[in-house]
């Protein structure tokens, strides 16, 4: 039994960057299908914590696109497609206004106006956020508009496995639905991936479930390029003990709002590292640094360091940080207004993905387009906090008008040939047939070990080749899982299914670092310690070679131009933390009288 | 097995070929010599029975880290619904030994019962079964399609410019994860199967961060009424007690948006005032520092 469905156009994940992909492309007039494997408004984009990225200038009036654009290409290591960053810089302040024109809410200044909050990395006090809840805000206020917007279709945990294609170009999708195990295939005009990044093929991870790569896998799949693969971000501190709560994320926030580090001896130990930014200093670097103290014995009793924030007084710490408070009395027995938090690095976001036009999301397959996390590009070699709020609105909107006006060009919907569904559909009901095979779960288990070992925050040429052979190993005994009971909501199933697109990524992530033998951005290569000018003049693009190998090149990043390039010159400077500088800021605000767009 | 509850191995000194070595860190697994049984209730809308699983204890495990175990090493079929392992999504929703609970912050340890160290788990009692832990909660989502979105009033364009205050306490409600627990709990929904003619807990929260929003000029009170049968609730606050997220939901939700009908049935000038000026009156709404853990934005 199959159900076949016909729309104009396909979002792939109802994350930030899909849903508001939805809405521009039901608003220009399309038929829109939204297919998502969790329930709306579970998508990982719910986790984020600290906030949206925006030069509003509502706190600190120097701020402007301009040195918006400037930091986030330094903090990418300059390999970022700079056309996405001024895109990007520009148009977020936009949308997070546009958010509050949807009904969203935000935190405000003494003046009644959108509240900024400093980050990594960020020159002034940059990130629009609610407490420390702002991906919650993101997505109840763009699925409330979407759910709202005529021709819009939601199909909850319906997970698409394989994209389809008609004569060279996308033409669907085919999958399950999770409750009744039925096989669907989708049929549309164009397609939108926004099925956001892959942090489950590692042990230490802050992803929920969801990230396993199904997109990007699937694209490759289809003959799109993925790019930037080597860049997977630690993000400095997640909790580290109890061993139950390990990965779960610790915002950035807590630095944001004046939180330091300290090794066990007390030290704060990152004016050694970064005696500018300090705490503050972009992600690679501070999580780096915690390794290095680890490394040298001087790390805290469960491998990590102490993230101390008391000296705030619990009000100010209820008050800004309470889902941190919370989540540390719950699940740690820790009060964090008492004692300092015990955190270590976790894998947090994949700056790399398929490779898109900047300002249409156009991917190299025609009719297919992808946003958010899935998509490289805005990040470059590293993100900062706070621009991956900002991402999503941006080059959702921008992916989805132009999947409209590509499901417009053709006069029929395309229709795919059966074999392609029909093949996908034996693929994932095949581990149910076999009686004895290889256990996903535990596939998954030794996939992660074998990246979180050689593939994770430090590498060597020797470590990634290992990681490879193991890759490729479990890739040929996956062709043997085993699993029982029957197709409905059945997570040993979909658990087989995912780990087919794990192994792809993980694949692509080892061949792509291999390839860059320099340390730049979160890949930090023991054995080339440096940076290469020669390789910040190439992103490494990963594809399907003839034969079904996995090929990787350099491809040329077009040179900027001068007046964008100018905007790079110079040094991020320190956003004052509001610990520091709050009466400073008030006066400030006060004195200029804030203006709104800041460009 | 034997129990590492210490500092983490010494890293091995950074020689040239022990490099590899270096990279890894080891951890800590916090293994005990505790277990514990899980008793979980397996079937779908045909029937099912409970099913005992001995699981291994490990430090500060949560009852969702022992349903990954089982899936993991004795039945891979089992099916729970969860999203982010950290109490943000509303996803793992059940019950723990009967009682609404989000499967990812309810550590083990914390309801295992001491007399036979058993841990009772079974699925939402509201809502249709679909297969063990997991169940249909579609009907809150039509619900919620119903209500009336945000209505600014017409020309009215963001950026606004709003109060501290007034987010404030909007923002008590907005941070509903939507786990549907208080649904779960509230007994017009649970006993008397009020889905017809009852919104429940849940929507009636969504209905107040609207009506109470600076900028909001839709009049929701009309269906407030007839068909959310916000006078069904007859304040027993069970819902406010399961509610992860420590929204006041009968205080701070309920009560006002009652109180505000009352005042269109019965005075219709106070109505009108309040409609005008739509900052709600001391006598309904708490004063925002007087709530429970209400956040707002850090100085600055
Ligand atoms: C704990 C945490 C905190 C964060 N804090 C911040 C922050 O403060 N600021 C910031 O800017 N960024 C933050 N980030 C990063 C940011 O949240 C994400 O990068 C962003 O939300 C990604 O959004 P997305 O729309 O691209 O994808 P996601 O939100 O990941 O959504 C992906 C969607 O695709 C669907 N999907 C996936 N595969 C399939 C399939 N095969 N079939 C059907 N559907 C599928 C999923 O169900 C989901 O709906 C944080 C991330 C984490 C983990
Ligand atoms: S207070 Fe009202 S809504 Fe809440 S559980 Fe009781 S009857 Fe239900
Ligand atoms: S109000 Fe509380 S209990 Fe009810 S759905 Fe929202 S978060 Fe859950
Ligand atoms: S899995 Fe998200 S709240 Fe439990």
């Amino acid at each position: 039994m199959s159900e076949e469905i016909e729309t104009d156009v396909l979002v792939i994940g109802a994350g930030g960057a899909g849903l508001r992909a939805a809405i521009a492309a039901a608003e220009a007039g399309c038929r829109v299908a939204v297919a998502c494997k969790s329930l709306l408004g579970k998508a990982h984009t719910v986790m984020a914590e600290g906030g949206i990225a925006a030069a509003l200038a509502n706190v600190d009036a120097e701020d402007s696109w301009e040195i918006h654009f400037g930091d986030t290409m330094r903090g990418g290591a300059m390999i970022n497609d700079w056309r996405m960053v001024e895109l990007f810089s520009h148009e977020v302040i936009d949308r997070v206004v546009e958010l509050e024109q949807w009904g969203g809410v935000f935190s405000r200044t003494a003046h009644g106006l959108i509240s900024q909050r400093a980050f990594g990395a960020h020159s002034w006090r940059r990130l629009a956020h609610i407490g420390d809840r702002t991906g919650l805000e993101l997505i109840r206020t763009c699925q409330d508009r979407l759910v709202h917007t005529d021709g819009v279709t939601v199909h909850m945990e319906t997970t698409l496995t394989r994209l389809l294609e008609d004569r060279g170009r996308v033409a669907g999708a085919c999958g399950y639905r999770r409750d009744s195990g039925e096989l669907v295939l989708i049929r549309a005009r164009s397609v939108v991936l926004a099925t956001g990044g892959w942090g489950r093929m590692y042990r230490i991870t802050s992803n929920s479930w969801e990230g396993t790569g199904d997109g990007a896998a699937m694209a490759y799949q289809l003959g799109a390029e993925l790019k930037d693969m080597e860049f997977v971000q630690f993000h400095p501190t997640g909790m580290i003990w109890p061993p139950g709560a390990r990965g779960i994320l610790v915002t950035e926030a807590v630095r944001g709002e004046g939180g330091l580090l300290r090794n066990r001896e007390g030290e704060r130990f990152m004016e050694r590292y970064d005696h500018i930014k300090k705490e503050l200093s972009s992600r690679d670097v501070v999580a780096r640094s915690i390794f290095k103290e680890v490394q040298a014995g001087r790390g805290s009793p469960h491998g990590g360091a102490f993230l101390d924030i008391t000296h705030r007084g619990p009000q100010a710490i209820r008050r800004a940080l309470p889902s941190m408070v919370d989540q540390f009395a719950s699940l740690a027995g820790v009060d964090i207004t008492k004692e300092p938090m015990e955190v270590a690095p976790t894998i947090h976001y994949t700056m790399g993905g398929v490779t898109v036009e900047a300002a249409t999301g156009q991917t190299t397959v025609p009719g297919l387009f992808a946003a958010g996390e899935v998509a490289a590009g805005l990040h470059g070699a590293n993100r900062l906090g706070g621009n991956s709020l900002g991402d999503i609105l941006v080059f959702g909107r921008r992916a989805g008008e132009a999947a409209a006006a590509a499901a417009r060009e053709l006069a029929r919907t395309p229709a795919p040939h059966r074999l392609q569904a029909e093949a996908e559909w034996r693929l994932l009901r095949e581990p149910l047939e076999r009686a004895h095979g290889e256990n996903p779960f535990a596939l998954h288990r030794e996939l992660q070990e074998a990246m979180q070992s050689g593939a994770a925050i430090a590498r060597t040429e020797s470590s990634l080749r290992e990681t490879l052979a193991r890759v490729l190993e479990l890739t040929e005994r996956a062709q043997r899982m085993a699993v029982p009971g029957a197709p409905a909501y059945n997570p040993g199933l979909s658990t087989a299914r995912d780990l087919r697109f794990m192994l792809t990524i993980s694949e692509a992530i080892v061949r792509s670092g291999l390839e860059r033998r320099e340390s730049r951005g979160s890949q930090w290569r023991l054995d080339f310690p440096e940076r290469d000018p020669e390789l910040g003049r190439v992103n490494f693009a990963a594809h399907l070679a003839a034969g079904g190998e996995m090929g990787v090149r350099p491809v040329p990043i077009p040179p900027m131009p001068d007046d964008l390039a100018l905007l790079t010159a110079g040094e991020t400077r320190v956003a004052a933390t509001d610990l520091a500088d709050a009466a400073d800021a008030r006066q400030r605000v006060g004195r200029t009288g804030a203006g709104w767009g800041g460009r | 097995m034997t129990r590492t509850n210490g500092p983490p191995a010494p890293p091995s000194p950074a020689a040239a070929d022990a490099e590899d070595q270096s990279l890894r860190i080891a951890y800590d697994d916090g293994v005990t010599d505790r277990t514990a049984t899980l008793r979980v209730w397996r079937g779908d809308a045909a029937g099912g029975a409970f099913v005992d699983y001995e699981v291994p204890v490990q430090e500060g495990m949560v009852v969702l880290d022992a349903v990954h175990w089982i899936q993991a090493h004795r039945a891979a079929d089992l099916a729970c619904r969860w999203n982010c392992k950290a109490g943000k999504c509303g996803s793992c929703s059940a019950e723990v030994n009967g009682r609404p609970a989000l499967l990812c912050t309810t550590r083990v340890d914390a309801v295992t019962r001491p007399q036979d160290r058993v841990v009772v788990v079974q699925p939402m009692q509201t809502f249709p079964i679909i297969r063990d832990l997991v169940t249909d909660v579609s009907w809150n989502y039509e619900v919620n399609r119903r209500i009336q979105p945000f209505t600014p009033a017409p020309g009215e364009r963001a950026p606004f410019v709003i109060a501290e205050p007034d987010i404030t306490r909007v923002e008590e409600y907005r941070r509903c994860i939507e786990c549907f627990l208080c649904q779960d709990v509230c007994h017009v929904l649970r006993e008397h199967r009020g889905q017809d003619r009852f919104f429940g807990p849940r929507q009636l929260v969504r209905i107040a961060s609207l009506e109470l929003h600076p900028k909001d000029t839709a009049d929701r009170l009309a269906q407030l009424r007839a068909e959310a049968g916000v006078g069904l609730c007859n304040i027993t606050k069970c819902c406010t007690e399961v509610c992860p997220e420590h929204i006041r939901i009968t205080d701070n939700a309920i009560i006002p948006l009652k109180e505000r009908l009352a005042d269109r049935e019965f005075d219709p000038i106070r109505s009108l005032w309040r409609r005008l000026r739509p900052v709600p009156m001391a006598s309904s709404i708490p004063a925002a520092d007087e709530r429970v853990a209400a956040p707002a934005r850090p100085p600055g």
